[in-house]
Formats: structure tokens, sequence, C-alpha cells
């Protein structure tokens, strides 16, 4: 990559009070500060979010696909992870 | 309310937004076209406020667009240096820098604010501490931060990066026609200073925008200071016309000069003091722009758009 | 209906139940993407099988999961070239923002081609992730080895043709952009989402300023019908070559890149726009244009393909001016980018 080029970052925007941040894009900038300007330019022009994280692409670690199945499948048979495997009875309220 | 008074304000918006739209599709870099839309974006969303509400003040019936486009160069009253020429991008964040550190502490006074309130809640100016976060990458600590620095929305706290424009809707003062926002006694005082607290805020961006810019530059290349310097030196004149109203010079040194210091760039001289514009005797170059903006509404007279 | 078209837009009356359709096809292509998502995929073994699977049960290819190679150039050229389109595009409307008749004008111009430079970011950004920088693709952009929408080679003359672009080139855009929200391609069709959400208000201020136009002065009107009538051809053009001459179809469409033929969403637009023209007051420059009862779709003229092919290699009205824009600004702001990367340097350095 020729010296002058600048980084890819990648950008973080909470949309709402209460929700968490989500990934909505990424852009080039020179720098953290102003990665953070453009994003806020680029990513919240219609109001989308009252939050902005910017992270270099470079520095994300991401798990491979080929790794999916060791991963993520020993969760698969957690189902007491998910609130749905309780059986609630009916009439039940605000659970 | 003096209604020339009141043009100026407009007219300098209202030129600038024009000078800055010119750079659509020509910008550095993308996302920089992006950037300089919003803010002219800005500066033309507060020039139709105040160039309506100056119009209501004279009592002539003219709207925003009579103003804008039936008058002839004589009759704007905007400073000079808005109408000059872009230049490079170094002229033109130069331009910003320069005008935004007199639209902030401009549009805080008419918005009843205090000084210290001047230094909005992103850019702020006088204080050492702000000056260095002015430049300053974010610090770690902001991503987890931003919570907090929502909570006192209202209050001058430290800058946060990572709010930068977005906390518009929970600002101090709501937008023009909030009849209750204004401190001053009358009624047209109210609603200008809902105008300018609202413009306030936009012009904090303006200036963090066009203060990291002047760093960067500054602070870049051999090429890049050489033209940053190239470009302070020439408009550093025009900068007198701005200080020759409601803001003072050392006001607005107090914002420009720390920019400058850190930008490694030398202050000017100050000297040769060009003016004119506020009684309507302005360079060449603003016949040449109103031309071009005025030439399709003239046109047609009486149509609709 | 429209007594304050500078007003307000009631979308409803003019549109029928075209532009809401469109808008609601975008949401229901969203909860498409969220329902496939939820769905098992049928167990495959190998990497390409696994392919088929995903792509077989709706759902979406996501980066870093294997693709052939042919799959992957596919999608860069056409995201690239898509985006291209929007960096390029904002000149032709561009040209109208210092002479907006109107500060309102001025400012939803403004918006508007500030909302393009944003969607060709979010489809660089999209093509990105295929494993190209945005900065190789737009070396190649001004290097001419990729290209863009050959509609923005068209000229901008009157203040017309930016509520014609908005109405005919906006609305030819969003017909073929809506079913790109479906792209088995996770980024692209997330960008296209965001991308046909916001651009919903582009084709609406075409129209408004169209028919504030033809419900104007003599002057007004005529420059209003003068502006249809050019960019009419060249707007049923973007739907590309005809089906029988299209060589990339075919292969697009088993692998959900593509929905429908260039033909059908030519045909689409067509249907659309005749009722629209109506509501205008404004002919559409085509006589033998009627109603075919037995097709239940308007019989049209075809656009001229071999203007068509001319534009494409180079030899439009303004190719040369946009292309020579395009290279002045990315030249001139070279020592800006130089000097940004040089302070970062700098900084980093002192950390």
């Amino acid at each position: 990559m020729p010296d002058n080029d600048w980084p890819l970052w990648e950008v973080f925007v909470r949309p709402r009070r209460g929700l968490s941040h989500g990934h909505v894009g990424s852009l080039h900038a020179p720098d953290a500060t102003m990665a953070l300007r453009n994003a806020r330019d680029l990513y919240t022009r219609r109001q989308e979010g009252v939050s902005i994280w910017v992270v270099p692409a470079a520095e994300i670690t991401a798990s491979s696909p080929d790794e999916k199945d060791a991963f993520f499948d020993p969760a698969a048979d957690k189902v007491y992870r998910h609130p749905t495997f309780y059986d609630v009875p009916e009439g039940t309220q605000h659970l | 309310m003096n209604v020339d008074r009141l043009l100026g304000f407009g007219d300098d918006a209202l030129v600038a937004a024009q000078r800055l739209a010119e750079w659509h599709a020509s910008s550095p870099e993308m996302e920089e076209d992006i950037a300089l839309a919003n803010i002219a974006l800005d500066q033309l969303g507060a020039a139709r406020l105040l160039l309506t509400y100056a119009g209501e003040v004279e009592g002539r019936g003219r709207d925003e667009d009579a103003l804008a486009f039936l008058r002839d160069d004589r009759e704007f009253r905007n400073c000079l240096l808005v109408e000059l020429p872009n230049g490079d991008f170094a002229t033109t964040m130069a331009k910003l820098l320069f005008l935004s550190a007199y639209q902030l502490p401009l549009y805080t006074k008419l918005a009843g604010l205090s000084g210290h309130e001047n230094a909005g809640r992103l850019a702020g100016p006088p204080h050492r501490d702000d000056a260095g976060r002015l430049a300053g990458p974010p610090r770690r600590e902001d991503a987890g931060r931003e919570d907090a620095s929502r909570a006192d929305a209202g209050s001058a706290g430290p800058p946060h990066p990572e709010d930068a424009g977005l906390a518009d809707s929970a600002g101090p003062a709501g937008p023009a026609g909030g009849g209750d926002a204004g401190p001053a006694g009358s009624g047209e005082g109210e609603r200008l200073a809902a105008i300018a607290a609202k413009a306030r805020k936009e012009s904090a961006y303006h200036l963090d925008h066009s203060a990291q810019w002047t760093i960067r530059l500054g602070d870049g290349t051999e090429e890049s200071h050489r033209r940053m310097q190239d470009a302070v030196d020439a408009l550093w004149p025009y900068t007198h016309e701005l200080t020759s109203g409601e803001v003072s010079r050392d006001e607005w040194l107090s914002i420009v000069e720390p920019v400058l210091a850190e930008a490694t760039l030398d202050r000017p001289a100050d000297g040769w003091a060009p003016g004119g514009g506020r009684s309507g005797v302005h360079t060449e170059h603003l016949s040449y722009l109103l031309g071009e903006m005025q030439v399709l509404h003239r046109a047609h007279p009486g149509a609709r758009w | 209906m429209l007594a304050k078209p500078s007003e307000s837009c009631n979308t409803v009356e003019v549109y029928g139940n075209d532009i809401p359709g469109l808008l609601g096809e975008v949401e229901a292509a969203e909860t498409a993407l969220r329902e496939a998502a939820a769905r098992d995929t049928e167990a495959a073994h190998g990497e390409a099988a696994y392919f088929d699977a995903v792509i077989k049960a709706d759902q979406k290819i996501e980066p870093r999961d294997w693709m052939p190679d042919s799959y992957r150039k596919t999608l860069i050229r056409q995201i690239a070239q898509h985006a291209h389109s929007e960096i390029i595009g904002m000149q032709p409307e561009g040209n109208w923002i210092s002479r907006a008749p109107t500060l309102k004008r001025k400012a939803i111009l403004l918006a508007k081609v500030q909302d393009e430079a944003g969607h060709g970011l979010y489809l660089y950004a999209a093509a990105e992730t295929l494993g190209v920088s945005r900065d190789e693709l737009v070396e190649l952009l001004l290097a001419g080895r990729q290209k863009y929408s050959s509609i923005f080679n068209y000229p901008t003359l009157t203040w017309a043709d930016v509520g014609a672009i908005g109405w005919l080139v906006d609305g030819a855009a969003i017909v073929n952009q809506v079913p790109l929200c479906r792209c088995s391609y996770g980024p692209y069709a997330r960008a296209m989402i965001r991308i046909c959400k916001e651009e919903s208000f582009h084709q609406r201020q075409g129209f408004e300023i169209l028919h504030t136009l033809s419900h104007g002065t003599e002057a007004q009107r005529a420059m209003a019908q003068g502006a249809v009538d050019r960019w009419w051809y060249p707007s049923l053009a973007m739907f590309g070559p005809p089906d029988a001459d299209s060589t990339h179809s075919a292969q697009s469409m088993a692998w959900k890149i593509k929905r429908f033929s260039n033909d059908e969403l030519r045909q689409r637009f067509v249907d659309m726009c005749v009722q629209q023209a109506g509501v205008l007051g404004l002919t559409l420059p085509d006589p033998d244009l009627r109603w075919n009862e037995e097709r239940q779709a308007y019989d049209y003229t075809q656009p001229d393909y071999d203007e068509l092919m001319r534009v494409i290699k180079g030899d439009g009205p303004c190719n040369r001016q946009r292309m020579a824009h395009r290279r002045r600004s990315h030249d001139e702001g070279a020592w800006v980018r130089e000097a940004a990367a040089a302070y970062a340097k700098k900084r980093a350095a002192d950390a």
C-alpha cells in the first residue's frame, strides 16, 4: 500500500440510547480523529445514531468461516441459553 | 433591530455556502466531499433563517429568495473574506477557520449564552486543555463514555469527539421558532437568539473541522505546510473586518492562535486591513458569484420554482 | 390534488402504488434477509456445495465465505461500476447547485448530490469486502478500465434537467436497484437496502421540480418538456442491452446477483412512467407508446442501442469532460491526502 493511502476504518453506530453499537459500514480516513468525524458525516446524516465507534479494519481479528463448526456448533446444543427453551405457563405476564 | 446587521449575518452565511458548495465532486477525498457539503448545508440553513427574519424586520415584503436573488452586489452586506475565491484546499480551510472562529462567538452572544459556553462541546477555543484536546486523537476511554457525556448535553463540558454533532436535538435551545429561548427582552431578540442557538452548534463543528485540517496541513508535508502558511498569510488581512463589531479581536485570536501554533504555522503580523463589505463595497469577486447564483431566478421574473 | 407542489408532494396521489410499492419491496427484501438468516441451510459437504446450498436457501454469502472466483469478479465489476456511477453522477446534477432558482431548491439539490457521494462510499465499502481496495478501483476508473453508467455522459442544459434526472434517471435506478436488495452477496444487499431507503426522496424531488415547471410559465413548461424529451431514451438505455445481447445475465441470475432481466425491468419502468407523465401533463417522446391489452403492458419504442454502445465506448457528449473532472479532482487532492497521511504517521511515532 502506498504511503499516502488512507487506511480503512470500520464504523459502529449506536442507533438509540439503550441499544448496542452495530456495524454500519466502513470508510477511509488518515487517523482516528478524522475517521470519527467522517463517520458522523457519512453514516449519521439522517440522525441515525447517538454514538459512534471507529476501529481500524486492520485491527479486527475475525473468526474464519472454516472454523465455523468449532466456534459456533458447541453453542448449538446449549439451548438453555435461549429463553424460548423454557415452557412458560399460559397467562404468565412480564416474564 | 438593524436590518443591515441582520443582512450581514445572513449574507456571510449565504456567500460562504455558495463558495463551499463549489467543492462538490472536487474535494481531495470523497469523505471530505460529504463533510464540505454538510457545512455548506449548515451555512445555507442559517442564511435562510436569517434572511427570512431580515425581510420581516425590514417590512417590505421581501422573503429569503427576494433578498438572495434580487439584490445587487452593492446591497450585499457580507464580509469580504467569504466572497474570496476558494483557491486550493488550504485556502478553503483557512477561510473556514477564520469565519467559524468569528461565527461561533458571534452566535454564542446572539443566543444570549455566556462567553464560557462559547467553548461549545466540541471545539473549545480559549481553554488550554481544550486546545490540546481539539488537536489530539480521541482518547481510548471515550469509546465507552458517550452516555455520561450525553447526560449533560446542555452543559459546557469538555468536548467529546465521538458525540460530534449528534446532539443537535439535545442541546440547550431548540431550533428557530421556539419563542422562549432567547434572553433578550424583545420578541425580536428572542427570534434571533433561537436562530443563533441552532447555528452556534453548527459553527462549533465547522471550527473543529477546519482546525483539524489546518493542523494536518500545517504539520503534514513540506508542500502542505507551505500551502497552508500561504493561505493564512493571504487571508489574514481580511479577518480584521470580522473583528470590528460584535466579536473582539482578542476573542477571535484566542480561538485562532492556538490552532496556528498547533499547526506549526506563523501567525501573520497585523497590517493592511481591507474592509467595506458591511457597507456594500466589495471585491471584484462578489459580482461574479452573484451573477452565477442569480442568473436563473432573474431570467424568469415572478416564476415559481 | 397537487395544489401546492412546492410544499409537499402527496406521493400516493402522484405515484399510485408504484413508489410505495417499490419501497415496500425494499422492506420486504430486508425482512426476507432476516428470515433466510434464521433458516437452516441444507447439510453440505465441501465449500462449493456449501456455497450452492446458501444460494439455494436464499441466504447471503458473506465476505469470508468461500466463493467461486468468477462470482467474486462479477460482483467486484458490478459493485465498482455502481459506485463509480454514484461518484460520476454527482457532476451533471451538481452543475446546477450554484444556479438553483431558490434557496430551498439549492439546499435540496446539495443534499441530494451529497447523498450520491455517500452512496458511492457505501458501495466502495461493499466492494472492499471482496478483497479489492478502493484505491485500486478508483485507479481502474481513472484509467478507463472500469465503466460507470452511460447516462451521466449526457449534459444538464437547463434547470429542468435536474427534475428529469430525479424523475427518470433516479426512477430507472430505483427499478434497477430494488431487486438488488435481494442480491445473494450480503454486504451488497445491505448497502442497497440502505441506499434505496435514502433515495426515496430523490425521485420525489425530481418529480416535484417537473410538476412545478409544467404548471408554471410557458417558458418553464417548455423547459420541462425539453428535458423529458432529451432524457427519456437515455433513461431506457440505462437498463442495458436487450436480453438477447446481454452477456452477463444468465450466470448472474443463477447466482442471484441479478433477479430480473434487463427487458423485464425496462418494461416495468415504462409502465410506471406513463401514468406519472400524465400527472405531470408532459408527453413522453414516443409516438408508438400505447397500452397493449394482451400483454397488459405498454408497447414502446426501444432506445437506440447503437448510441448506447457508442456512449459506453467513450463517445457520448460528456465522457471526456466527466473523466477529466474526476482526474483533476483526484490529482489536485493528492497533496492533501499525502499531508494527512504524513501527519498521522508523525503522531503515531510520537505515541
